[in-house]
């Protein structure tokens, strides 16, 4: 961009939002260069912080005349670059927008503006109620971003993702327009096509959420077992008898090891997986289901089975679970975390192919796994100081992608495409499938100002909708045609 | 008046290439299931041409292991609810069927029409993971996938859900299954006293008793709720949700096992045959006031008590007052109603803008030549 219009366009930035909302110098601006995905960098153009939803809409209005391209950003814990900034682009920062507007509990409605914390929505309707996604960052992860990348977590075998209580939205389109998406209202349902669409659709400026009731009672418990074939034998063993946990998280050997050395939680390190299953609901079917669970683990071949007493040990077992990501540190110097998911059934069968794999790599792999609903984290070990092991890494990262593909599955349950995964889509989506995606996207944003460069394999650009719209053009033609 | 030309396409290609014909003739394409909601939306000039889902009824996949199954549009819901039945799974979407053999996957999908289920497990929406869908211009595409967590791509298959056939052709779709309950039971409780219901509607709906189902029945100044507790100890809690019904005031509360035709009654509450049928959607807590219009208009309610959507069957020429007395934000849509009635007012209520502007544009990108069931929804999309 020319450098005149860049200046015109930050002074009206300042304009609307106040010059210490503005951000030009590369100092500050370093904060913003990635998200959660620390290898990706850009430097924006100008990194602007709007204190409300009209700043918000001048801000994208004003990129929309500059014919300047914006990405948003909320607490940049994204794992797939969906929030790294376009180079001579605006990246808008929704860190001031964190009002929780109001609470709602007769209604489950809490309305949220999008930097609100996802922990922050629970703690709003504690103790009574909860919000069930809970990604692994829900400290300090945005709803916003939530709502960007249709979230997940540990919970949602049992509760769904952020697009099942998402239940409206105020949206700034790219042109600079407010609509308002409810879910209750008659009409295409663009909330849900809004919800997952990773930024590319616009930024939503308020968000109205579902809280359900608070389980009246939790249990959980950890079994070893000799290999992730037996415990996936008892994640089979525990769907097919109907039982719905809360979450059922697998961790093979590597992993125990790693979450081990981090917690020292007492796990068995000759165990070659350990299950973690959490049942919630009413009281009378937790305790009916944690016996069943008992039983079918030890069917399994559980070596070893140990069940929460306190909520000390209840949240010992999951900091150990969560652990096992940052824990990999001590084992590796680097590693990549994947996320790719096939169909439950599959998993021995893929389990063997990723090691398999991984022997022909010369790499250690991993597995962490939200066993439910067969959503696989293998992360992938290497050194960038040993020659080549990066780039081995990075390509048996794509060979693992391949591999759930294949099974049936997904290159991403619950990260996103962003940047990081737009190269693997056609291997799920044919031409055609990106077409209608593009279909979607020109609805929303004609000339692609928001979020450009993410989620597609390759850049396409809106055209003209080919012909007149013709409301019944049938008569001339379609007369002679009918019996 | 000219009849429509007839087509039952039996592979996905001949129905992308039925609709490509059609748009590129210029003529207009009536997409048609079980046939069980025709009736709905605006009232339309005839298609030339009716696309019938009969030759589109196999049911592709069903991995049971996975709970998941992939369903061609034509296939009947009853059928697909008996094939995973032997394998001990549901489809938790139990809409009327209208019949037998009853509405499609398809339809139902696109109509995104639910029943009392839709309290625990939502709606098609919710239960939907992948589509594949053929458009106007001849395209097959498809979104999400065959697992029931996937964030690859757009979200295309919620765009479909209750699009109401506007935006193309639902070739099949990918739904998540569920176990079937090893047991239900439905605690039954009622009350005189419109307001005591919905308080008692409140509190069983935040009590934590994860019920599947929660439901009013109201006509006349009289009701009750009925709430449907499924799973092993599903007698223990169901009767748990009894003493809670009295305990918040409802009356000759009892609880049953034996629960089918009781919410086969509440199903059959969601359509009218004679009369004109109104769904009502809106904020849980104002239940009071809806029943309270609802007894303005005598008309006979069943709903999801604790989702804010009810249903109301009335005298057609009751539906303008229903309108005016419902409180404001409420939207209503009239489902079934004699054809003079569904002409007079529309069965949308008024469109919201600009969101319906967006939803032009989302039409003219998916089906430009207005070839797939025009006029039929919002603002006569």
């Amino acid at each position: 961009m020319p450098p005149g219009r860049s200046e015109e366009l930050i002074s009206r930035l300042e304009e609307i939002c106040g010059r210490e909302h503005v951000l030009t110098n590369q100092h500050e601006l370093a904060t913003y260069r990635s998200d959660g995905l620390l290898h990706l960098r850009e430097t924006p153009l100008v990194a602007v912080l709007p204190g409300s939803a009209e700043e918000v809409q001048g801000v994208v209005r004003a990129c929309y005349e500059a014919e300047v391209p914006w990405v948003a950003r909320g607490s940049g814990t994204g794992l797939s670059g969906g929030a790294l900034p376009v180079a001579e682009g605006v990246l808008i920062v929704l860190a001031r927008l964190r009002r929780i507007v109001s609470v709602d509990l007769d209604d489950g409605r809490v309305l949220v503006e999008p930097g609100v914390t996802n922990l922050a929505v629970s703690r709003a309707v504690a103790p009574t109620h909860f919000y069930p996604p809970d990604p692994s960052s829900q400290i300090v992860c945005s709803i916003g971003g939530n709502v960007a990348e249709n979230s997940g977590g540990a919970h949602c075998f049992k509760y769904g993702f952020t697009t099942n209580y998402v239940t409206g939205l105020e949206v700034v389109l790219s042109d600079g327009s407010l609509v308002e998406l409810d879910r209750d209202a008659p009409g295409y349902d663009l909330l849900g096509a809004f919800v997952g669409s990773e930024g590319t659709l616009g930024v939503a400026t308020k968000v109205w959420l579902r809280v359900v009731p608070a389980p009246e009672s939790v249990r959980t418990l950890v079994a070893f077992f000799e290999d992730t074939g037996a415990a996936g034998d008892a994640v089979s063993g525990i769907v097919d008898a109907g039982i719905m946990p809360g979450a059922i998280e697998m961790m093979d050997r590597l992993s125990i090891e790693a979450a081990e050395q981090a917690t020292g939680a007492g796990y068995r390190r000759d165990a070659g997986a350990a299950l973690v299953v959490e049942l919630d609901g009413p009281r009378e079917e937790c305790l009916y289901g944690l016996e069943r669970l008992i039983d079918l683990c030890g069917q399994a071949g559980a070596l070893d089975i140990r069940i929460a007493q306190t909520e000390a040990e209840r949240e010992l077992i999951w900091r150990t679970r969560k652990a096992a990501f940052a824990a990999m540190g001590r084992i590796a110097p680097a590693y990549y975390v994947q996320d790719g998911v096939i169909p439950r059934t599959r998993l021995s069968e893929v389990l063997r192919q990723i090691d398999a794999l991984a022997a022909e790599h010369q790499l250690r792999v991993a597995n962490v796994f939200h066993a439910g609903d067969g959503n696989l984290h293998p992360l992938i070990c290497y050194d960038s100081a040993e020659e080549g092991e990066a780039e081995r890494a990075e390509e048996l990262s794509a060979l693992i992608l391949r591999a759930c593909v294949d099974a049936g599955g997904s290159i991403t349950g619950e990260h996103g495409v962003g940047v990081d995964k737009k190269a693997y889509m056609p291997s799920m989506f044919s031409e055609p499938d990106l077409d209608a995606f593009q279909r979607l996207r020109c609805a929303f944003d004609p000339p692609g100002l928001a979020n450009p460069g993410k989620v597609m394999p390759t850049p396409r650009l809106c055209g003209e909708v080919p012909g007149p719209y013709r409301q019944h053009p049938l008569e001339r033609a379609g007369v002679a045609e009918r019996f | 008046m000219a009849t429509a030309v007839q087509q039952a396409p039996r592979t996905h290609e001949e129905a992308a290439a039925a609709l490509a014909a059609a748009s590129a003739e210029g003529l207009s394409v009536r997409i048609v299931g079980g046939a069980t909601k025709l009736g709905w939306g605006h009232v339309t000039d005839p298609a030339a041409i009716e696309l019938h889902t009969s030759g589109l009824d196999r049911i592709l996949e069903h991995n049971a292991g996975d709970l998941t199954a992939e369903l061609e549009a034509g296939v009947r819901l009853a059928e697909a609810q008996r094939a995973f039945a032997e394998h001990g799974q549901m489809l938790a979407l139990d809409p009327p069927l209208g019949g037998d053999p009853g509405a499609t996957i398809g339809g139902i999908v696109a109509t995104g029409d639910c029943g009392p289920l839709a309290h625990r497990y939502g709606g098609p929406r919710d239960l939907v993971v992948g589509a594949r869908l053929a458009l106007s211009d001849g395209t097959i595409a498809h979104s999400g996938g065959k697992v029931i967590k996937n964030v690859a791509g757009y979200d295309l298959a919620k765009l479909f859900v209750g699009s109401f056939g506007t935006l193309g052709l639902i070739l099949s779709v990918n739904v998540r299954l569920h176990a079937m309950p090893a047991a239900t039971t439905t605690a039954l409780g009622s009350s005189g006293d419109c307001q005591a219901l919905a308080a008692a509607a409140l509190g069983l709906s935040s009590a934590p008793l994860e019920l599947a189902a929660l439901d009013v029945a109201w006509r006349g100044g009289q009701g009750g709720l009925l709430a449907r507790c499924d799973g092993p100890q599903a007698r223990r809690r169901g009767e748990r949700a009894a003493r809670l019904m009295a305990d918040l005031g409802l009356e000759r509360t009892e609880v049953t096992a034996d629960d089918q035709g009781l919410w086969e009654r509440q199903r059959a509450g969601q359509r009218s045959s004679s009369q004109a049928l109104v769904r009502i959607s809106t904020r849980p807590s104002t239940l009071a006031s809806l029943l309270r219009a609802a007894d303005a208009c005598a008309g006979t309610v069943v709903g999801r008590a604790a989702l804010g959507s009810i249903y109301v069957e009335l005298d057609p020429d009751a539906v303008g007052r229903l309108r005016e007395e419902l409180p404001p934000g409420t939207v209503s849509t009239v489902l079934d109603a004699p054809p003079a009635t569904r002409a007079e007012l529309d069965p949308w209520g008024p469109a919201q803008r600009p969101a319906i502007e967006l939803m032009r544009r989302v039409k003219m990108r998916f089906d430009a030549t207005g070839t797939c069931n025009p006029g039929l929804f919002v603002d006569r999309i």
